[in-house]
């Protein structure tokens, strides 16, 4: 699936988007979150504090217990800040 | 019961014009009695801020305003609905965000324009970054518990 990164998840990162392959025991966006946060330093700087990220699936808003389910796209952000 | 009208929401970097906008949505109606406009402004308080960045998720943006602007037409009896959101580059001063509400009555304009803003703050995939005038780097603009309390109000 693509991973798209927005604002400062995507500073910390140093990515805008990537094609991920997370294994099959990733269910949740949560669980999806601890899985990036592994990934490396700027990852587990990005997801430091899971209270402050956003997520999408297929440009819907989801739930961190929400299922990714065959989602093809997630996005991570920081709480908007439009208007 | 008039058939639900279509929101016109468009997610651009160029400006747009307030008047051009209203006649665009009053063009040929007799049956509009009140048109709410709110227009949000690029705003600096101190003399530090350059200019703000706004980033924004191309497609998730359009999709959550239309989202939005459907929730309204369920609340109110809208007439017409415009909404636009800009990104990219704006110095203060400069407009942001458009919302236009028409309906036969006030109270219902007034009403769904308020909504509108208050959801497209907390709900639509925008983020904006700070850069300051003094050419140090600026930060993202957190967002503020009293967004989500004004959104939280017409739960």
């Amino acid at each position: 699936m693509k991973a798209l990164y927005f604002a400062w998840v995507r500073e910390r990162i140093g990515l805008a988007e990537e094609e991920i392959a997370p294994p099959r025991e990733v269910v949740t966006v949560r669980e999806l979150i601890d899985w990036l946060s592994a990934r490396g330093e700027g990852y587990a700087a990005a997801f430091a504090n899971p209270a402050t990220i956003r997520a999408a699936l297929d440009k819907m808003h989801a739930a961190p217990d929400a299922p990714i389910g065959a989602a093809r796209e997630i996005a991570f952000f920081p709480p908007m800040t439009g208007g | 019961m008039a058939p639900r009208p279509t929101p016109a929401v468009r997610v651009q970097a160029e400006d747009f014009d307030l008047g051009r906008e209203q006649a665009l949505l009053t063009r040929g109606r007799r049956d509009i009695g009140a048109l709410v406009s709110f227009v949000g402004l690029c705003r600096d308080e101190d003399g530090a801020l350059e200019a703000l960045e706004l980033e924004h998720y191309p497609g998730m943006a359009e999709a959550e305003i239309c989202r939005v602007a459907d929730d309204a037409l369920e609340r109110w009896p809208l007439q017409a609905l415009t909404v636009i959101h800009r990104f990219g580059r704006i110095q203060p001063g400069e407009q942001i965000v458009l919302v236009l509400a028409a309906a036969r009555h006030r109270a219902d304009a007034f009403a769904a324009a308020e909504f509108l803003m208050d959801f497209l703050k907390t709900r639509a995939p925008f983020w904006k970054k700070e850069r300051r005038a003094d050419g140090a780097p600026g930060d993202w603009v957190n967002a503020k518990s009293e967004d989500d309390a004004a959104a939280d109000r017409w739960r």
